[in-house]
């Protein structure tokens, strides 16, 4: 079902580069140029091998059945409605969930070949590969400077010249640092929603992971901010891996590369409802021809 | 009850009726209790005030306890004042460390577990020890082997202070939002780290204060200094070996004195007390706004 969307990529890797050397084409001709297939994947490696996962919380399994391949230097969009276990999917890829009393996982998830879930995994290592971002933008009671400077002190980097270097160079990547570099000092929480939000990717970045997790990343922003964010994904994506959860179906149309769409099965004999991950594949092929019913109702808008 | 009169004009004041008179009754009950409360504090504050400023000078701070029988104008309090900061400091060095970590330990390692509870529980129960039975448990276990010292005034201070130490702190770091400790989490911090970098620093105001109120409390106490320090009149700069005094159960021994100048004397070191509590609670609010500096 995907191959032939990767033959498409492979096809168009090669004239995207060329168009990328002479900058004086105009990038959405050179979208077009691909006839509409701006999304379609620039990679084939996988990342993350998920395989017939699944989680509890307790005794609630809140999601189950999850096979999926994450490709690297794309934006994969997990989309769905409430309870159907996007944001528990995403907690796992860095371990997050370890957090919350009572959350297990079941099934195999490898993350560049290596079990995240096998006994001697460190889930600090695997967050500092795999960083998140969450949906409310959510600075230290710390000034802008030591919020970005924060994860690389963590990791040992003591000196100033070489944090000085990483804050900025994180910051610009966020799009932030004309904004802020006059008040490095004043606290991160006196940054308004979406420069907080930024300030947040910052963050996140400054510890150069492998992978970024993003729950809801815009969903507390206003248009614009949520414009910046998504341009900003877009540019990360060169660098990094992205997987995003997004209520926003015209977000997941923009930024994603594919879509995961979840649903929730609701079992009315013991009134459980379990997360499953019903179609995955190109944003494409997701919104314009899903396979399944379900797929097609909530994108078309008539459920969810 | 026209929501609109005649005029066509929409008619906004209050309507009148038995609404009103609930809230005009409920304001004058509020008015009346909060009167009710300032009264007696306000008569202790010109009491003390009124009896003790007479005698307030820097000598009346610094020189030596003379005998009861002296008259007002003659010595002073200086050993008192002495025996409270060392013998306050020391209760204070030991519990406010002990409680905060109690409260870490509680708040971001216990969880749920069964110790975690077992020890809320019992720091709660500390709360409602009466100080004399502190003053008692020290007498027995600590003062019978090693004599009156500062340092057996100081443990049962520090046991007076230590649950609400950790009660204050406990209820700080709770205040600290789960979503900054997933934010560090995220960054590939350890636990310890996302303690010591993250929720600490944003509760530390909190926790300052909380700490400094505690001092401020034991500072006055008197039942746990009974049985514990023996009230001398000699100043004692070792908080360690030997009777010490202090300033509340000066105030004890000098009120129960039938000598005019030593009771008068009992009255200057009772504002002296009640200025130590009040540059204390100053303290407390000013480390809060210090701290705060970031929190918005």
């Amino acid at each position: 079902m995907e191959q032939p969307e990767q033959n498409v990529a492979a096809q168009t890797g090669m004239p995207k580069q060329d168009v990328a050397a002479r900058t004086e084409m105009p990038k959405p001709a050179a979208l077009q140029d691909v006839g509409g297939r701006e999304f379609a994947a620039p990679s084939d490696q996988v990342i993350f091998d998920v395989r017939d996962v699944a989680v509890w919380y307790s005794s609630f399994k809140a999601v189950t059945g999850v096979t999926m391949n994450i490709h690297e230097n794309e934006i994969t969009a997990f989309i769905g409605s409430s309870g159907s276990g996007k944001s528990t999917m995403l907690r796992s890829f860095n371990r997050m969930n370890d957090l919350i009393p009572g959350a297990r996982l079941e099934g195999e998830m490898a993350y560049r070949g290596e079990q995240l879930y096998a006994k001697d995994v460190s889930p600090i290592a695997v967050r500092r590969r795999i960083g998140m971002v969450f949906q409310k933008p959510n600075p230290f009671p710390k000034s802008i400077y030591d919020n970005v400077a924060y994860g690389p002190r963590i990791n040992g980097e003591r000196k100033k010249g070489k944090l000085d270097e990483i804050v900025e160079s994180s910051l610009r990547k966020a799009a932030l640092w004309d904004e802020v570099k006059n008040r490095l000092n004043t606290s991160g929480l006196s940054l308004s929603g979406g420069q907080a939000q930024r300030l947040c990717i910052a963050r996140t970045i400054a510890v150069e992971p492998d992978v970024v997790l993003m729950d809801e990343p815009a969903s507390a922003l206003d248009p614009i901010a949520t414009g910046a964010i998504e341009d900003l994904m877009k540019e990360l994506k060169q660098q990094y891996t992205i997987i995003v959860v997004t209520h926003n179906m015209q977000q997941a149309t923009r930024v994603s590369d594919r879509t995961a769409f979840f649903y929730v099965l609701t079992d009315t004999k013991s009134d459980t409802r379990t997360g499953v991950l019903v179609e995955y594949g190109p944003t494409e092929q997701i919104f314009q021809d899903p396979a399944d019913e379900r797929t097609k109702a909530y994108v078309t808008g008539r459920m969810g | 009850m026209a929501v609109v009169t005649e005029a066509g004009q929409a008619d906004l004041r209050e309507p009148a009726g038995w609404r009103r008179t609930k809230n005009r009754i409920a304001t004058v009950f509020m008015v009346i209790s909060f009167v009710v409360v300032i009264i007696p504090l306000g008569f202790v504050l010109y009491t003390v005030i009124a009896k003790g400023a007479s005698a307030i000078s820097w000598s009346f701070l610094t020189s030596p306890i003379p005998v009861n029988v002296a008259p007002a104008n003659v010595g002073g309090i200086g050993p008192a004042v002495l025996g409270t900061i060392e013998i306050t400091a020391l209760a204070t060095v030991i519990a406010v460390p002990l409680g905060v970590l109690g409260a870490i330990y509680l708040n971001e390692y216990g969880g749920n577990n069964l110790l975690a509870r077992f020890i809320g529980f019992m720091a709660d129960v500390m709360t409602g020890v009466p100080s004399i039975v502190m003053g008692l448990f020290i007498f027995s276990i600590f003062v019978l082997h090693f004599g009156f010292s500062g340092l057996a005034g100081a443990l049962a201070l520090g046991c007076l202070m230590l649950p609400v130490v950790i009660r204050s702190t406990d209820e700080m770091l709770k205040l600290v939002p789960n979503s900054l400790r997933e934010g560090s989490y995220a960054l590939g911090a350890s636990k310890a780290r996302v303690t010591l970098t993250v929720v600490l620093p944003a509760a530390i105001g909190g926790i300052v204060s909380g700490a400094l109120l505690a001092v401020a409390r034991a500072a006055g106490e008197t039942a746990p200094l009974l049985f514990t320090i023996l009230t001398v009149t000699t100043a004692n700069t070792n908080v360690f070996s030997g009777p010490n005094t202090s300033l509340p159960s000066q105030i004890f021994a000098n009120a129960t004195s039938p000598y005019t100048g030593a009771q008068a004397r009992g009255w200057g070191a009772a504002l002296t007390l009640i200025a130590i509590a009040f540059i204390l609670m100053i303290a407390a609010r000013f480390v809060t706004a210090r701290f705060a500096r970031y929190q918005r």
